[in-house]
């Protein structure tokens, strides 16, 4: 086992470097300079080549992709040339803020979505199982930034039981520690601001997750449907066995499988940082993080930021691959 | 069997969370209503002791953008100045909503004859935030700071106090504790509003290593805390150098980027100033009594500049055509909802300068027609660029650029409207790869120079001329102006170069819009500044 992470993590290097080139090259065939978005519409043309100067962008592509490259293997991820601070110390709080929402919306989007998927599955063909399914498709269908402000609307001002933004009530802040806040707030013993920032995930929680929601239920349904009417479900249920324990037991694990796929694969997109629910919902997340980054081209954000999503990408996928093994004892990966 | 009471252990778990919210949603108004309890109580107490106002409550800003850095000297963008200018204070300041020049840390000034001196008189008895006096020798070592720095550092500091390579200001001196005197190279007519402008704002030398993210001044508030992307807090000066300022004993400025979202944050009261208004909005907020809609003074100008080395206009008489053939009155009323007035010349009316005696070229497409026959123009296809994100001189730069195409199309002319993303949109733009293009201004000082020889002058080809008129007549006079200190023949020369610049028709000035700002009806005094950026220091929540 311990070989295996080995050797997938390994793996990981030829992986990142080729992505390290590709988003470099990219974003520097995008038109638009750095300096110029920097110095605003003000800038005269010698401030501007000044910048370029100082910022190292006058130099050929190779010799600054392995400037950056260098970097990287002292863990070096740059500096942002908006703001001038080291990404590596500015990063962590948004990268936290993404992991609050995307984690809170990927549970409950299995919670929700996998039982609906059960349910279905087991009343087949059933009233709960056309409303299901013809949920999750417009769950699937539905797009983000409409679905966000009709939350905001409904939830916040037609029934004032959630804020429509951001993380806290600015009014009374949490004091990060870890920048989890709903760690932070137990750290310091403020169960009020726990609860107020549960309140504010809520609504962006539940944007997030419609679409990862629908697709596992979908996924959990046919995978069910599959298994349910194998030999050994028909045997289970001729002993006599209680239904929940059918399901639970004997279908659900092998059922599993491909819904962990699907699980992991959404995971890592919902890390990868939600624009649309982050601009929506204001979520100073790692989305909006490098989205803005691009609109002021700011380069070694870009690169750096893509670097670390997709870096988590890989080992969430490769924290599936491991549990597997533990749902399926007969997987093993030597 | 595992399994299974792994399962029931994960459903007890989000149950109970479920339960807790549910519960404590009563519970969370009820600590909420418990905190606004103990600031009435505050309130109350205050307004026993001392006069009405001296406690403001806390005002939560909401804007489009975060700030970039906190250091006024910096930045150039104005979601940096809008918080800067709270914490910082500089020699001069503009008027509340105007630009003239009123006193601010400096309580008086002289002029020399020859307009190459100028004296300050400070403020007595100022301390920085950290504590450390605030004094001649501060300001002095503020000025030596930029000075000593480069032009991409100190951007603001190189494009006001240098031209050419040669600094404007040849020496700054304390003469004493409390006096400053400033000596130019040359005279520069607009020195004092330069001084004014929320860049020149003086920093605590002590500080002066830390001020991007730990900004120390003399101002209003001081700074707390800032969560990037987020909020940034600022808390009550208590020992602000104006006596019984400022009001409000907490501002935060959220950035809130979605509009939309920005609209319903300030509907259910999270925020209490939502910034950046869509004019289609302002109807159902004037509708709403628990809002205000403000009106921030107009110092901008948006154009269709017609790029003046490009076919088809680098004629003359089709870029007056183009005038003529566009409706302004039109555009405004369906897409700035009447929040604008129709541009005549490149600058508002509201800056000393403006000549009135121009009327601008009036809607009339036969006109239009006739003169584009003696250009000879041959109805060839150009593109017209639309701007791919509003702005306040424009709020929705598809709908105008489709207005316009229809006009054109009306006189015979072909536009095909294309759009890019903005860094690129400026870009090519600036490089005058565009026919025609939408574009704008917001004034940094009121000054005229600021509009004219910024955004026409050949100087500024490459860089702020994206129209690439080249006038040498109006390039003289607009030079000359630069350093005229006697203000009635400086503003003749201004009024000279508008003819000129009325006559080569290099744009379509379109509109000066207001910019709209809606807030809760229980915040009083806010007045906007026409610059984009204002102090907070008489607002107050009630």
């Amino acid at each position: 086992m311990l070989q295996y992470i080995g050797k997938r993590l390994l793996h990981l290097i030829p992986v990142l470097l080729g992505m390290t080139f590709i988003v470099f090259m990219i974003i520097r065939l995008i038109p638009g300079d750095p300096a110029q978005v920097i110095l605003g519409q003000q800038a005269t043309a010698e401030a501007i080549a000044a910048l370029n100067e100082k910022l190292g962008l006058n130099e050929p592509w190779y010799i600054q992709y392995f400037n950056y490259l260098g970097g990287l293997l002292t863990l070096d991820l740059g500096e942002s040339l908006r703001t001038g601070v080291e990404i590596s110390k500015e990063v962590w709080p948004y990268l936290a803020a993404t992991m609050e929402l995307g984690l809170f919306a990927m549970f409950l989007a299995v919670l929700i979505g996998m039982n609906a998927g059960i349910i279905s599955a087991w009343f087949q063909n059933s009233f709960f199982d056309y409303a299901a399914m013809i949920i999750a498709l417009i769950g699937v269908s539905m797009p983000i930034f409409w679905l966000g402000l009709m939350e905001q609307w409904i939830f916040s001002i037609e029934l004032g039981w959630l804020p429509t933004s951001g993380r806290e009530d600015v009014r009374d802040p949490v004091s990060p520690i870890t920048h989890l806040y709903l760690i932070d707030t137990l750290l310091n013993g403020r169960f009020d601001q726990f609860i107020t920032v549960v309140k504010h995930l809520i609504l962006p929680g539940f944007a997030l997750a419609t679409i990862p929601m629908a697709i596992i239920a979908r996924m959990t349904r046919s995978s069910m449907l599959e298994v349910m009417r194998s030999d050994y479900i028909r045997t289970a249920r001729a002993k006599g066995q209680k239904m929940s324990i059918v399901i639970y037991k004997h279908a659900l694990k092998n059922a599993l499988i491909p819904v962990l796929t699907i699980i992991g694969l959404q995971t890592g997109m919902l890390l990868g940082g939600a624009i649309l629910t982050e601009t929506i919902f204001s979520w100073p997340g790692i989305g909006r993080y490098i989205y803005e980054a691009i609109g002021f081209r700011d380069y070694p954000v870009i690169q750096s930021g893509i670097l670390i999503v997709a870096f988590m990408f890989i080992m969430i996928n490769l924290l599936v691959d491991i549990v597997y093994t533990l749902v399926d004892k007969r997987i093993k990966y030597d | 069997m595992k399994k299974q009471s792994w399962y029931m252990l994960l459903l007890l778990v989000v149950l109970s969370v479920f339960l807790v919210a549910c519960n404590s949603s009563d519970e969370g108004t009820d600590s909420n209503e418990g905190t606004e309890d103990t600031d009435t109580t505050t309130d109350e107490g205050s307004e026993g002791t001392t006069d009405e106002g001296a406690t403001g409550g806390v005002l939560v800003y909401g804007r489009g953008g975060d700030t970039v850095a906190l250091d006024p000297a910096i930045v150039t963008d104005g979601e940096s100045f809008r918080v800067t200018e709270n914490v910082y204070d500089t020699l001069l300041t503009f008027g509340e909503q105007d630009t003239t020049v009123q006193p601010s840390l400096a309580k008086e000034w002289t002029v020399s004859e020859d307009g190459l001196t100028y004296t300050f008189m400070l403020e007595e008895g100022v301390t920085f935030h950290d504590g450390t006096t605030f004094n001649a020798d501060a300001v002095v070592q503020n000025f030596e700071r930029w000075a000593a720095g480069s032009a991409e550092q100190f951007y603001y500091y190189n494009s006001m106090f240098m031209s050419e390579g040669e600094s404007v200001i040849a020496s700054v001196e304390a003469q004493d504790d409390t006096t400053v005197v400033f000596t130019l190279t040359r005279p520069q007519a607009p020195f004092l509003k330069n001084i004014a402008m929320s860049p020149f704002a003086i920093a605590s030398p002590a500080a002066f290593d830390q001020l991007e993210d730990n900004p120390v001044g003399t101002g209003p508030f001081k700074f707390v805390e800032w969560k990037r992307n987020d909020s940034i807090t600022l808390e009550k000066n208590t020992a602000f150098w104006k006596d019984g300022l400022p009001k409000l004993d907490r501002v935060i400025f959220r950035a809130i980027p979605d509009n939309s979202a920005r609209l319903n944050a300030l509907t259910t009261g999270e925020i209490d100033i939502a910034d950046g208004i869509n004019p289609s909005d302002a109807t159902s907020i004037q509708s709403n009594s628990e809002l205000q809609l403000i009106e921030r003074p107009s110092m901008n100008i948006g154009y269709l500049g017609l790029t003046n080395n490009r076919a088809p206009f680098d004629d003359v008489k089709v870029r007056q055509a183009v005038n003529h053939a566009i409706d302004k009155q039109t555009i405004i009323d369906a897409f700035f909802q009447g929040y604008a007035e129709p541009a005549v010349n490149p600058m508002p009316s509201t800056i000393s300068g403006y000549n009135e005696e121009i009327t601008g070229y009036e809607y009339d497409p036969e006109k239009a027609k006739a003169l584009l026959a003696e250009a000879g123009y041959n109805g060839e296809e150009f593109e017209l660029w639309a701007m791919p994100v509003p702005r306040p001189y424009m709020p929705d730069g598809q709908k105008v650029a489709e207005a316009i195409q229809k006009n054109l199309e009306d006189v015979g002319m072909k536009a095909k409207i294309v759009t890019y993303e903005w860094a690129t949109y400026l870009e090519k733009a600036k490089n005058g790869e565009a026919d025609a293009f939408l574009l704008g201004w917001t004034g940094d000082n009121g000054d005229a120079d600021n509009f004219l020889y910024t955004l026409l002058d050949k100087d500024n080809i490459g860089s702020n001329n994206y129209a690439y008129y080249s006038s040498d007549e109006a390039h003289t006079l607009l030079v000359q102006a630069q350093s005229e200190v006697d203000e009635d023949k400086r503003n003749e020369l201004y009024k000279q170069a508008q003819v000129i610049i009325h006559e080569d028709a290099p744009w379509v000035p379109l509109a000066h819009s207001t910019p709209l700002i809606a807030a809760k009806s229980t915040v009083q005094d806010y007045l906007p500044h026409p610059t984009g950026s204002e102090a907070l220091t008489n607002v107050s929540v009630k």
